[in-house]
């Protein structure tokens, strides 16, 4: 290494200038022509900073100065990694998939790049206009029509680089009518260095398909997570969304979920769980664009030490969207007087037969609970977590799947334990 | 067993409690009757060691143990149980695992063995069926959208499953219906014997035809202002607490 590489958005001009010929489907025409007007789309917003509205709660400071890389891992660098959570898993690693260390053939974005005209969408957020700009390979999968593909784990590593490295997978999951498929996904990275992980997620659930999504977000305490995901539901189908932020030092979790068709149906459920020096910001906007469909969203933040949460949620429906049923609520929980939570609701409605709410709390732990089960015996330690975990269960309890249902409350323990 | 001198507390820095002298010996159940706001409840929160509650002079010692010395986990597991005048509602916290927790920290308390959880479940379902209370409340969130009479029947499961030396029943036949009062009643009476205590607050001389006291206890403006036996109560009820302090 010789000079110091350029941070900001700058640096990630300038290194995707040095990289673009050697990226995957550097030879496709459409491929360059996508990137390259990703690239200028990105360079007309930048970084998004606290001016931008939708970023006014997440100051992308830290990351603009870190001035990351191209990942240097090897495509067969040996990993270590955690133990399979379901049968199947497919292995990620810098972004990269790794067949030899996945249990099932499943697609890459990387493999299939030559059939994949009209399938990568350029969104203009500028995190999934970076993505855009990067990716190199991703999970591509489609469940037929009628198939229940069960349970599937994803795990993304991002391996341990002297240099911080950012990887930008991009994964396209397609549910044909009638699918079904439930996937865990894990991102876990190195405890001491900084790097980004930012993933774009495509996602068309087709007329009654259901996908259940389960994101355990686990980076290392110095890694970046914005991860953003564009979900399409058909009449009938259902996405559920459940995010578990409890790694990395600044996150964000951004969801855009259109219901498109009668009937349709979007859970949107998480859990942040945040300790000294994390930031975590989760930021939904769902489209009710097809009357009849339903909406639920209820995520709940726990805050020790200096940490920062942040909920922002909008809700829009449209003038077509008669007898929307939307709910969200967003609910924190300060166990330390450091901690800051920030909430945005919003409700933009141009339908008249409407059924919309929204709540949103920030409180501590309750006193007359808490002395309720000390007078029972039980100690403070234990009482106080029997109260956080009581905090979180009404996020949980959409998570039917036993599998699923098994890794959150492992995950949630494992924060626990790591910050008491 | 129980032994109170020159209590004084208060609360938000009003003092309510000025001087409480009460003295239940092992074995005994005593009632405490008074006007509303004169500090009943006050003074069993102070017994159990709710924050807030701050004790301003005198002792209260349980068994020679100072008691405004523990944590109020401590005292539950030395053996001093409140059922709540107001039980509080846990939303998300399931009634079984709350009450197998507390049952198990007690028991830890005691040097005892702690129950699994079919162990646990069998003992519950003795409990409950003694109580005629449904097994459904088990699964239930504590007191959630259970009813006032519910709320107060699982306070009764509570002492019945924790088996106190001293308990401590904060208009507990407040809400109850007639069957559940004399349930209730039972529930209290089973316990007693040479190593059980109560202090009965109440407002109704008719819990103490089931649960008859050995003492019974006026509470005024923060003292006890007049104590006697069972009958007592019968004269309370027939002329008031103006009679009473008058007396
Ligand atoms: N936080 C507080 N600040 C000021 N006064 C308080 C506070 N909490 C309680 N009090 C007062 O203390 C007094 C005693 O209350 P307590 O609840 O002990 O009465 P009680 O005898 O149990 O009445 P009841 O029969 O209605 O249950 C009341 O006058 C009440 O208003
Ligand atoms: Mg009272």
């Amino acid at each position: 290494m010789s000079a110091i590489a350029p941070g900001g958005a700058e640096g990630f001009l300038h290194r995707h200038e040095g990289l673009k010929d050697h990226l995957p489907g550097a030879n496709l025409p459409w491929l360059v022509a996508l990137r390259a007007d990703a690239a200028a789309s990105f360079r007309a917003q930048g970084l998004p900073t606290r001016r931008v509205e939708a970023w006014h709660y997440t100051d992308l400071r830290p990351l603009a100065q870190a001035g990351f890389d191209a990942p240097l891992s090897a495509v067969d660098a040996a990993v270590a990694l955690p133990a399979a959570r379901a049968e199947q898993r497919v292995v990620f690693v810098d972004g990269r998939h790794r067949a030899d260390l996945s249990s099932f053939a499943a697609a890459s974005i990387g493999h299939w790049l030559p059939e994949l005209q009209g399938r990568i969408a350029a969104p203009a957020e500028p995190m999934a206009a970076l993505n855009s700009m990067f990716f190199e390979d991703g999970l591509f999968l489609t469940i037929a029509e009628g198939q229940d593909a069960g349970t599937l784990e994803l795990l993304h590593v991002v391996q341990a680089a002297d240099r911080p490295a950012a990887v930008h997978p991009r994964h396209i999951i397609r549910l044909e009518k009638g699918a079904r498929l439930a996937l865990l996904e894990t991102s876990i990275g190195p405890t001491d260095k900084r790097y980004l992980h930012n993933p774009v997620w495509q996602v068309e659930v087709a007329e009654g398909a259901s996908f259940t999504h389960v994101r355990l977000q686990q980076e290392g305490a110095q890694g970046f997570q914005l991860s953003t995901v564009y979900a399409s539901v058909a009449a009938g189908g259902t996405y559920d969304n459940f995010t578990l932020n409890s790694g990395g030092r600044l996150v964000r979790n951004e969801i855009h979920a259109t219901l498109s068709g009668p009937g349709a149906t979007c859970h949107m459920n998480g859990a942040q769980l945040l300790g000294d020096g994390q930031h975590a910001d989760t930021t939904t906007f769902l489209d009710h664009a097809a009357p009849d469909c339903a909406s639920r969203q209820t995520y709940k933040t726990v805050l020790k030490g200096k940490s920062r949460g942040v909920f922002q949620g909008k809700i829009l429906v449209r003038q077509a969207a008669q007898r929307t049923d939307g709910y969200q609520m967003n609910q924190a929980l300060l166990l330390s007087s450091d901690a800051e939570m920030d909430s945005k609701p919003q409700l933009e409605i141009y339908a008249d037969d409407v059924k919309c709410s929204h709540g949103a709390t920030v409180g501590e732990l309750d006193a007359d609970q808490l002395f309720y089960l000390r007078a029972r015996g039980i100690p403070e330690a234990e009482a106080r977590t029997m109260l956080v975990r009581a905090f979180l269960e009404a996020a949980l309890e959409g998570v039917e799947n036993p599998i699923l249902h098994t890794a959150l409350e492992g995950a949630i323990e494992a924060w626990w334990v790591r910050h008491t | 067993m129980l032994r109170i001198q020159g209590l004084t507390a208060e609360v938000d820095g009003k003092q309510i409690l000025k001087g409480i002298d009460l003295e239940v010996p092992t074995g005994e159940v005593h009632a405490i009757m008074g006007p509303n706001g004169s500090g009943k409840s006050t003074l069993s929160y102070v017994l159990a060691g709710r924050d807030g509650y701050v004790v301003t002079g005198g002792t209260a010692t349980f068994n020679g143990v100072d008691l405004l010395a523990l944590e109020p986990e401590a005292r539950a597991a030395a053996g001093v149980f409140l059922a709540f005048q107001y039980p509080v509602e846990l939303p998300g916290v399931g009634n079984a695992n709350f009450l197998r927790t507390a049952l198990n920290a007690v028991r830890r308390g005691r040097g005892e063995s702690e129950l699994d959880a079919m162990q646990f479940l069998k003992l519950a379902r003795a409990r409950m069926k003694e109580l005629n209370m449904p097994e459904d409340m088990l699964k239930r969130g504590v007191n959630v959208g259970f009813s006032g009479g519910e709320k107060k029947r699982n306070e009764v499961l509570q002492m019945a499953l924790l088996a106190p030396q001293l308990a401590i029943l904060d208009e507990t036949d407040s809400g109850l219906d007639i069957d559940a009062l004399k349930i209730a009643s039972d529930g209290v009476n089973a316990l007693r014997g040479p190593n059980f205590s109560a202090l009965v607050i109440t407002h109704y001389q008719r819990l103490l035809t089931y649960i008859v006291p050995d003492r019974v206890h006026v509470l005024m403006g923060g003292r006890i202002v007049r104590s006697g036996g069972k009958e007592l109560a019968l004269e309370l009820e027939a002329s008031g607490y103006g009679a009473a302090q008058a007396a």
